[in-house]
């Protein structure tokens, strides 16, 4: 096919899925459908891969529909479907409007030892058991992170100025929200692939895509045996050299009319570049002899061969469960909590560390702001996965909705019911630190908040009444932890159970019946 | 033009209500009674509010044409209404429709919640009863909406941060429900402006009964306070934790004195209002009567 039209259907389609990804993140006020999530995210590659492979979600297939796709297009992904690669189209854009010879790419070598090594070192960590390079590398947790972190609290700042200026005209249509950030550390990744990744698109096109992403390389690799690719009509071409200035990939070659095909990512700017009508997009031509190849069976063995592999490794993730994260204690800590939290129906510590690339979905659509993410909670590997933090929010007793929206399976489903049961924690009391004890009058704050009354309030001195945790009904939503007033220590807490337990149901009582009379 | 064509609508579904009709036509209104303390047993909430505030005059004696009015229920839990420990909705939005047919240029309705704002809002029934008689429902999650006051004479609690609608609207009518509270024992008038203050950690934090009190020494303060004393949670509160913490009086109480009306709602769950200590303590600072017996009551039984 020549057609321009392909370019085109590639920038209305790329434009959609982002402003769907990007509002994903950054809907503040909740407005998505909670059962919206799942098909949206179905074909992100490694979020489904890793939810099929390590949490064992037979349905999560869309990495199985990318790999076929892949086979037989090339790395359609990269440009209709990957937020990451998209948003840095929209970047290069921007580059090309701000200086035009950033507009005007070239061919240039690949970097091929380096791009290997880093899908190596991702994937070599990956089936030993490790996630953590693939957090920092996965091109949609990246994409995540960057909504998360920069854009969504930019999209409520804007949001404040105008629900401010409605308000004073008594129209509360738009609603402020306080904008608490993030602790600093966390802010170091997600900022540095902010400049090196802007920088990068803006200047230089998809050159991140095909040096630095595993996901970029390891398509590029699969796309070599693609079936349909970008081709030269040799007799039409006069080595005019515009596909190589609109190629962001910078890998047509159009002195020897060649293009690098694991390197191509489908944008169909060359289509349309060439006035000779000599680049199209069709059917791999087998030839007898020269350049380009046909598939070749020894490299589609290889590769094959390679897939299997991934396919068998999962077996060997599955049966390891070394990354038991190191327990946090700072002993300038008062409240003494050996684990951290993490979400409901993410069944604990190990399997969740395990299977969580941050993308930081959960913590922007966390109603109550609860979840955050992490420092070193979970060491220094699990660097923004998200935790259950309690001086920030507590866990809504009503809500399910991070078990539904987990792309990769660190979270996995859990019905209303099952997740009131679900003890994620314990509170503990520390009764010199509150407030009945050490200031002898009433609060009660951590009681009031408690859900299930696992919180509850005895007699002490006088008309007093203090605290009292009954543990078999405690969850650990951390609403007393939250609600507890004292400074800097909290004189009531959650520790982190390392594997999530089943809390018993709070009993219930008839009620005695109402008054016949008025008692005054 | 919106708000007056939603009083309209309120005021005209209104009168197509059955008891309120007969109110206004049958009974002889007990004008010049002055009483201290409204007490209804034994009706829906809208039908006992409509009877209760006839007996104080009508809420015309609060709320005159073209005002600003401020209803402050208690939306504090994201919880259904069955379980009482939001303010029941069918009050809440009797209450406003009384106040647009007094002429009322607008009702406010917000809280403080404790639980996920926009979930109370929308599981306590509170939002749609509000939006359905034509009053708005305003956020108060975000610091920015509070202003700080002082307030000089209090003890513990000298300044806070209140919703600015607490200082911009002309009536302040004040909807608790009375419950259960695990600290204080009872939750109903006086502790339902928690729910203005941004800050409520440190009433927690500072004496809380003293706090309590202190805050109703602002001037600023409900002129007419009704507990709905429906669904009255009699443990677990003040969230609640199943149906079986309910006990269904079916009352209400009306005061304009709100310590006086804490200390009824005290009885009606069969405690001590002295054992309450916010109650005597706001009685001592002259805040309000809670010698009932002293108190020209009136009870209605329906």
């Amino acid at each position: 096919m020549r057609s321009v039209v392909l370019r085109h259907i590639r920038i209305v389609f790329s434009f959609i899925v982002l402003l769907l990804l990007s509002f994903l993140f950054i809907d503040f006020r909740g407005m998505v459908p909670d059962k919206a999530f799942g098909p949206l995210l179905y074909l992100q590659f490694i979020p489904s891969m890793l939810k099929f492979v390590i949490a064992g979600v037979a349905t999560a297939t869309g990495f199985v529909i990318i790999l076929i796709l892949t086979v037989l297009s090339g790395r359609t992904y990269c440009s209709f479907l990957c937020p990451l690669g998209i948003l840095q189209d929209v970047i290069s854009r921007i580059g090309g409007f701000v200086k035009r010879r950033f507009r005007k790419y070239a061919y240039k070598k690949p970097y091929t030892i380096l791009r290997y090594f880093i899908l190596a070192l991702t994937a070599g960590i990956l089936l030993i058991g490790g996630v953590y390079v693939l957090t920092i590398l996965d091109p949609y947790s990246i994409f995540g992170r960057l909504m998360t972190y920069f854009v969504k609290p930019a999209a409520i700042f804007l949001n404040n100025q105008v629900a401010g200026i409605l308000g004073k005209f008594d129209i509360y249509t738009l609603y402020k929200i306080d904008i608490k950030p993030f602790e600093l550390a966390v802010y170091a990744v997600p900022a540095a692939f902010l400049m090196l990744i802007g920088f990068l698109a803006f200047r230089y096109g998809r050159l991140y895509c095909n040096t630095v992403c595993p996901v970029g390389t390891f398509l590029g690799f699969l796309s070599k045996i693609s079936l349909f690719r970008i081709r030269f009509d040799e007799d039409k071409c006069n080595r005019c050299g515009r596909c190589a200035m609109s190629c962001k990939s910078s890998c047509i070659d159009f002195l020897n009319k060649h293009v690098d095909i694991s390197r191509c990512v489908n944008c169909f700017n060359c289509l349309e570049a060439c006035h000779e009508k000599a680049m199209s997009y069709g059917l791999v031509r087998f030839r007898s002899s020269g350049e380009p190849a046909g598939p070749d069976a020894s490299r589609r063995n290889f590769i094959a061969g390679s897939l299997l592999m991934l396919a068998g490794g999962s077996q060997i993730i599955r049966a390891q469960n070394t990354t038991t994260p190191v327990p946090t204690k700072d002993s300038t800590i008062k409240e003494d909590r050996l684990y951290p939290v993490s979400p409901p129906g993410s069944s604990g510590l190990s399997a969740y560390t395990s299977r969580c690339t941050a993308c930081s979905l959960c913590i922007s659509a966390c109603p109550t702001s609860v979840i955050q993410p992490s420092v070193s909670e979970f060491g220094i590997a699990g660097i923004m996965q998200p935790r259950m933090d309690f001086h920030r929010g507590f866990c809504n007793y009503e809500c399910t909705l991070c078990t539904e929206i987990c792309p990769t399976g660190a979270i996995m489903p859990l019905m209303l019911e099952a997740k009131k049961l679900t003890r994620i924690g314990k509170a503990v009391f520390i009764k010199d630190n509150c407030i009945v004890a050490t200031e002898k009058t009433a609060c009660g704050a951590c009681s009031e908040h408690c859900p299930t009354k696992a919180c509850a309030m005895i007699p002490y001195e006088g008309n007093l009444l203090i605290p009292e945790v009954i543990d078999d009904i405690c969850i650990g939503c951390g609403a007393c932890e939250y609600a507890c007033p004292t400074k800097p220590y909290k004189a009531i807490f959650v520790d982190g159970n390392p594997l999530h337990e089943v809390a018993k149901k709070p009993e219930t009582k008839k009620m005695e019946t109402a008054p016949a009379d008025f008692p005054f | 033009m919106r708000s007056s064509l939603g009083a309209g609508l309120a005021a005209g579904t209104f009168m197509s209500l059955g008891p309120y009709e007969k109110v206004l036509a049958g009974k002889p209104l007990p004008q010049g009674a002055n009483y201290d303390l409204v007490a209804v047993m034994g009706g829906e909430p809208a039908a006992m509010f409509d009877i209760g505030i006839q007996a104080l005059g009508g809420i015309g004696s609060f709320v005159s044409k073209g005002q600003k009015v401020l209803v402050k229920p208690n939306i504090g839990w994201d919880v259904l209404p069955e379980k009482g420990a939001n303010t029941n909705p069918a009050l809440v939005k009797r209450v406003i429709e009384h106040c647009f047919k007094a002429g009322a240029k607008e009702v406010y309705v917000f809280d403080n919640t404790c639980d996920n704002w926009i979930k109370c809002y929308e599981n306590s029934g509170i939002q749609r009863a509000v939006k359905d008689a034509g009053g708005k429902m305003v956020p108060g999650n975000s610091e920015s909406y509070y202003q700080e006051i002082t307030i000089p004479n209090g003890k513990k609690l000298t300044k806070a941060k209140v919703h600015e609608l607490v200082l911009e609207s002309d009536v302040f009518i004040n909807i608790p429900v009375l419950k259960h509270h695990s600290s204080t024992r009872m939750t109903a008038a006086l502790k339902n402006m928690m729910g203005v203050v941004w800050d409520r950690g440190y009433w927690h934090a500072n004496n809380l009964h003293q706090c309590i009190a202190d805050y109703a020494l602002y001037p600023k303060k409900p002129q007419l306070n009704i507990i709905d004393a429906y669904n009255v949670m009699m443990r677990n509160g003040p969230r609640g934790v199943s149906k079986e913490d309910i006990s269904n009086m079916k009352s209400l109480i009306i005061s304009t004195d709100w310590v006086a009306a804490d200390a009824a709602a005290a009885k009606m769950m069969s405690l001590d209002p002295q054992k309450i200590d916010y109650i005597p303590i706001s009685a001592g600072m002259g805040i309000g009567k809670m010698d009932l017996s002293a108190m020209n009551i009136h009870r209605i039984k329906m």
